[in-house]
This record gives C-alpha cells, sequence and structure tokens, in this order.
C-alpha cells in the first residue's frame, strides 16, 4: 500500500530549477533513502513533503490524501514527523521539554485553560509523560532527562531529535542525513534504531543520507537524485551499480557516454 | 537515581517538586517565632479578628507545605521557603511602616506586568516596547468602569480582557517581523496609544488626567495602604501562578519552541500565528491587570504616566530580574522600584555638579542595563541560582559551571 506519494514534483528558486519534476511512492513499512551528490535536491524534496518550502508544481499525496497545500504545522498531525540536517532542537528547554514538544500535535486542552493547569491539563500532562517515558526507554535516553539541549554533545542531540520525532506517534518518519557528523560507533547505533523503528515501531522511514554502508544495511528501496531529475530507483545494490548514479557521483566522459 | 530510574511522572508536572518531612517542626517552629514576633513588635494592636484571619492564614500555608511532601522527605524543599516567603509577605502590613508597605505594593504590581513581559521575551522570543501602552489600556478600562460604578470584579476582568485583546492587534505584526523591527512596531504603537490618550479628551480627560477613587469588592472598600498591598500581593501570585502554569503546560513549551527554532516548531505542530498572538495576548492581559493596580494605587492617571520610559523601564526589569525564570520579575521590580529611591537618596550626598545632572536617574538606569548584559545576562535570577550553586557544591564549585559551550553551527535556517 502506498503511504507517501509525490508526483511531478516541482520547486524552482529563481532560475535554479532544485527539484524538477521528481515522482515516487513510499510503501508502508518499508525504509526508503533518496541519495545524490550534493546540491542534487534531496533536503529540499524533505521541505517540500514537510511543507515548508511550497512546490511550484506536482501533487504531494499522503494517505491518499493531498496535502499539497497544507500549512506546516498541520503536517505533525497528519502523522509526518521529520529531523533536519542540522539539528534543530529548541537550545535553551530540556531533553524532556524537547520531546514533550513532539506530543504537541496530539494535545486536548488549549491556553486559556493551561492558564489554570486543571484536573484535565494535569491528566493530560501525564499521559504526555508516560508516552514520551517510552521513547525515551527505546532510545537510552535516561541519563538526559532533565539536561538542557545547549550541554549535550552532538551524538545526543542527534538520538533526541530522533526522539522528539518519535514522540508525535508519526506514520512516516522522514530523517534527514540521520549519521550526519556522527562517528562509527553512533552511526552503527544509529543503524540499529533505524531498523527498530520499521520493525518493532513499524513506523515507515524515508530518509537522506550519504553514508552507504547505512544506506545498504537498513533501505528496502533506493532513489537516487542528480540535479532534481530521479536517475535510479531499486534495490539497494541495483542503484548502485546503475551507470547514471556512477556518473553523478564518480564524474564520467561524456563523449564516452555519448558513444556508448 | 532520578537519572536511571523511571520516577514519579507527577514531579515533572508540580510546581514544588519536593515537600520534605525534615523541615516540618523546624517550619512549626519558624512560624509560630514569626506570629510570636509580630505579636510584640506590630506597630498596630492586633485584634481577635488579626488573630484568627492569621492562624487561617498560617495553617494554609502550613498545609500547602504539608501537602508537597516526598514519600522519602528527600531532595529540595520549595514548598516550605515559599511557604515561608508567603507568611513573611503576609506578616509585613503588622511590622512595616506605611512608606515601605506602599514601596513593596508597587514591586508588586511592577512584577504583575513583569511576568507578562518575561513571557512574551523571555518564553517566546518577541520584544514589546508597547508594554506601557498596555498598563495604559488596563488603567484607563480600570478608571473609566469604576467611574461608572462598577467594583473590582468587574473593571479587573475587563481591564485584563480589553488588553490581552489590544494585545492580540499588535501581536499580528510580530507574525511577520523579528527582533528590532519588531520592536519600533510595538513603539509605534505604544506611542500611538499615548497620543489617543491625550487627545481624546472627552472620554479621558486628557493630559488633565482622570481622578479615581477606592476601589472596592462587593461593598468591601480597600481604603488603606495595607489592604491596598494584600490586594496586589493576591494579584501578583495569581499572576506568577498563571505564569508557571504556563510555563508547565504545552502552551508554555510552544513559546520556547517559537524561541529557539520557529522551522522545528512548525514540525512538531506548532501553529505560529495562534502561538505568537496568544502569547502577546497573555502578556498584555497581565499588563493591563497591573495598569488597573497602578491606577487604583495612584489615584490619579495621566498619559504622561505611560510613556516609553515605562515600557524600558519594564524591559530593564524583565532583562536585570533575568529571563529565564519567572521569578526574575521579583527580583527586576524590586530592583526598578528600589534604584530610583537609592539614586535619590545618594543625590544629596553628591557634589551639587553631579547631583543635580538632569537625566542621572536614566543614565545610571541605562549604565546598569549595559553593565548586566555584558557581566550577567541571566539577571539577578542568574546570579542567585550561581550564589545557590556555588554553595551546594561548596568546596567543588568551579568557575566554569555556568559558561555554556558555543553552540554547534547551524549552517541552514529554513526560514
Amino acid at each position: 500500500m502506498t503511504l507517501l506519494e509525490v508526483e511531478n514534483l516541482a520547486v524552482h528558486f529563481g532560475g535554479i530549477k532544485a527539484v524538477d519534476g521528481v515522482s515516487f511512492g513510499v510503501d508502508k513499512g518499508e525504509i526508503f533513502t533518496i541519495i545524490g551528490p550534493n546540491g542534487a535536491g534531496k533536503s529540499t524534496i524533505f521541505n517540500l513533503v514537510s511543507r515548508i518550502y511550497q512546490p511550484t508544481s506536482g501533487r504531494i499525496r499522503f494517505e491518499g490524501k493531498d496535502i499539497t497545500g497544507l500549512p506546516a504545522h498541520r503536517i505533525a498531525g497528519l502523522g509526518i514527523a521529520r529531523t533536519f540536517q542540522n539539528i534543530e532542537l529548541f537550545d535553551m528547554a530540556t531533553v524532556l521539554d524537547n520531546m514533550m514538544l513532539g506530543r504537541h500535535a496530539h494535545r486536548r486542552t488549549g491556553p486559556f485553560a493551561h492558564l489554570f493547569f486543571g484536573p484535565a491539563t494535569r491528566a493530560e500532562e501525564l499521559a504526555h509523560r508516560r508516552k514520551i517515558e517510552e521513547v525515551i526507554d527505546f532510545l537510552d535516553l535516561q541519563h538526559y532527562r532533565d539536561q538542557m539541549i545547549a550541554n549535550l554533545p552532538y551524538g545526543v542531540r542527534k538520538v533526541v531529535e530522533l526522539g522528539r520525532a518519535l514522540c508525535t506517534e508519526p506514520k512516516i518518519l522522514l530523517l534527514d542525513e540521520p549519521s550526519s557528523g556522527l562517528n562509527v560507533e553512533e552511526t552503527e547505533d544509529m543503524s540499529f534504531w533505524i531498523s527498530d523503528i520499521k520493525n518493532i515501531l513499524g513506523i515507515t522511514v524515508i530518509m537522506v543520507e550519504h553514508d552507504m554502508n547505512l544506506v545498504n544495511e537498513v533501505s528496502d528501496r533506493v532513489l537516487a537524485l542528480n540535479y532534481g531529475r530521479v536517475i535510479a530507483t531499486g534495490t539497494p545494490a541495483e542503484v548502485q551499480a546503475h551507470p547514471e548514479v556512477i556518473r553523478a557521483y564518480l564524474g564520467g566522459d561524456d563523449t564516452e557516454t555519448e558513444a556508448a | 537515581m532520578r537519572f536511571l530510574f523511571k520516577t514519579d511522572y507527577a514531579q515533572d508536572t508540580r510546581l514544588f517538586p519536593f515537600g520534605g518531612t525534615k523541615r516540618f517542626w523546624s517550619g512549626l517552629a519558624l512560624y509560630a517565632a514569626i506570629l510570636a514576633a509580630l505579636a510584640h513588635y506590630a506597630p498596630v494592636a492586633l485584634t481577635s479578628t488579626h488573630w484568627l484571619g492569621l492562624a487561617i492564614v498560617y495553617a494554609v500555608a502550613f498545609g500547602a507545605v504539608l501537602l508537597r511532601q516526598n514519600a522519602d522527605g528527600e531532595g529540595g524543599h520549595a514548598a516550605f521557603w515559599y511557604g515561608l516567603l508567603g507568611v513573611a509577605a503576609l506578616s509585613a502590613p503588622f511590622v512595616l511602616d506605611l512608606y515601605f508597605l506602599s514601596q513593596i505594593t508597587f514591586v508588586y504590581v511592577y512584577a504583575i506586568a513583569g511576568v507578562g513581559l518575561i513571557l512574551l521575551l523571555g518564553m517566546c522570543g518577541q520584544i514589546s516596547l508597547g508594554h506601557a501602552a498596555f498598563m495604559a489600556c488596563g488603567a484607563y478600562t480600570a478608571a473609566l468602569l469604576q467611574a461608572q460604578g462598577f467594583d473590582l470584579l468587574v473593571t479587573l476582568p475587563a481591564a485584563i480582557l480589553l488588553s490581552a485583546l489590544l494585545g492580540v492587534v499588535i501581536g499580528l505584526p510580530a507574525l511577520r517581523m523579528t527582533g528590532i523591527y519588531l520592536a519600533f512596531a510595538t513603539y509605534a504603537f505604544a506611542f500611538i496609544v499615548e497620543e489617543v490618550l491625550a487627545r481624546w479628551d472627552g472620554l479621558t480627560g486628557g493630559n488633565m488626567g482622570f481622578v479615581l477613587s477606592d476601589p472596592s469588592i462587593l461593598g468591601y472598600t480597600f481604603d488603606s495602604e495595607q489592604k491596598m498591598y494584600y490586594l496586589a500581593m493576591v494579584l501578583f501570585a495569581l499572576t506568577l501562578l498563571a505564569g508557571l502554569n504556563i510555563r508547565r503546560s504545552s502552551t508554555g513549551r510552544a513559546f520556547m519552541a517559537i524561541r529557539d527554532s520557529e522551522t522545528a516548531a512548525e514540525a512538531m505542530g506548532v501553529n505560529l500565528a495562534v502561538y505568537k498572538t496568544t502569547a502577546f495576548a497573555i502578556s498584555a492581559g497581565m499588563a493591563g491587570l497591573a495598569g488597573a493596580v497602578y491606577a487604583h494605587l495612584l489615584f490619579f492617571i495621566s498619559p504622561e504616566g505611560f510613556t516609553i520610559l515605562l515600557s524600558i523601564n519594564l524591559l530593564v526589569l524583565a532583562v536585570i530580574g533575568g529571563l529565564a525564570s519567572m521569578h526574575g520579575a521579583i527580583f527586576g521590580a524590586a530592583f526598578i522600584v528600589v534604584l530610583p529611591q537609592l539614586i535619590s537618596l545618594t543625590k544629596d550626598s553628591l557634589p551639587p555638579v553631579v547631583g543635580q545632572l538632569p537625566g542621572l536617574e536614566s543614565g545610571i538606569f541605562g549604565l546598569v542595563i549595559i553593565l548586566f548584559v555584558i557581566l550577567e545576562p541571566m539577571g539577578l535570577h542568574g546570579r542567585w541560582m550561581k550564589i545557590k550553586t556555588y554553595f551546594q557544591l561548596f568546596p567543588l564549585y568551579k568557575r566554569g559551571t555556568f559558561r555554556r559551550q558555543k553552540s554547534y553551527m547551524v549552517s541552514e535556517k529554513n526560514r
């Protein structure tokens, strides 16, 4: 079953066609990876799906529903969560506060009720608190609950950001370069977590990733992008062997390919 | 142990995390001592009604401490100290002379507005140079309604609501502007409000001002300094409680999210427009309440009382008190009430060339802000936290404890 469907998506910034007619579908329960050289438009696709950018043309459908016109703040409530390439955590708040913000889309009480913090608000807070404790357990973040993000090392922040996305109880998780800036061990942990997210939590994952070991280990399908266009789709092995992909990464002699 | 094991989740939502059984008896003794001291030193003779009232109040304060006790009596004892502070605050009118009492009343009033500004600036990251206008709105609403014969039960909610509504209107530019531009927009608005108050003399009395009478609730008139003190104190306590409630609920977290990263806030489902406007509304409502009480304290309001200087004073309050915590409001308010007094006290002993300088007060205020921003960006509250930590860790305190590491580069901001 196709969970997320992108159709002919394009966005132009002035004269630059960052994404130029990209179509793909992501099935429920798979790990779908987007690869491509720098500037290929990978993160731009994420920003389009999470509605931060406005597409020039094309459609995005989630569970069969057109979400192209929705404002960015409605996306989390639908069940699409994301992380950012450069970590966008709330630096001057604690890990608990950050993860509780992941529960924002699930709140039932409003600001007026919060002024009084009545029984309904309290019950809701406690329910959310229990929920995020599950994520804290899942990602082994017990040591950091009350720490301020600004005081945490980079690797931990990366995990907290993943945790915050999980707290929204997403159906689909967009991971923008989950291993960037992590050392070998941390990358390995990340790959286990990504598999667990799919296998244990049953969440569909779309990720942008450069580390090919990680891509091979966890991905079910890979899409390769260059200059905003799809150049190959398939299993990790198929895509890596694809001549266009090799040319995009390593460069190639134009005359030779023309001759071929 | 909290680091390793799951603990009682309720403690994360509690206002006062722990009580303490060990403090029970010492607390009882302290409260009794305060009562005894009151009986001995009170400048007014305490009647049996006083005693009954005090006894009830002390019982409530003490009950609050008991209710907050942790099962094993470990940990902090915030509730105990708050109880003690509350008792001291309640006893003040029996001990202090009228001058000091009225000064503390002003501290409460400024602190009410300060809580609002800290909520807006410190929590949500939106600056406002227009808070004098919100206070003016509250003050004039209360004054005009009182002139129509309404009591505080009508005038205060009306002052809050109308100011909050005005806050929503002013919050609208905040949706598109940040930083210095927002400061200018709110400043312009404050200027307009001041002008309107001065020109619309049919309603406001213009520059001649507007005279108020003693406020009352259901026939009970607040006709003495002591009664006004209690009124301001209760309203401040309620405001602080509301502010702390916001802080520990999803609204407060949404505010912090907007302050730290608008992109991520949106990705988490925070509607920026709604929450920025809400922050302005709550903040303006609190300023309006402060304005209403302010008007009743002064008995006379005029547009000159609500100029840009008041807005700047409130900003000074927030910055010097400390933006990181609601408690900063009371520190900051005490500061802006005490500093002018100190200046005027020392004025006479200074050489006339310095003492008679025009603008001496604003000059010193400016200097103090600059020094605070450079030396103690976390404000008086931050200084207090550092002193506290120093004693808690005593031989182990390191100078770098509170130094923040440089945050990592964020190269791509999607805004």
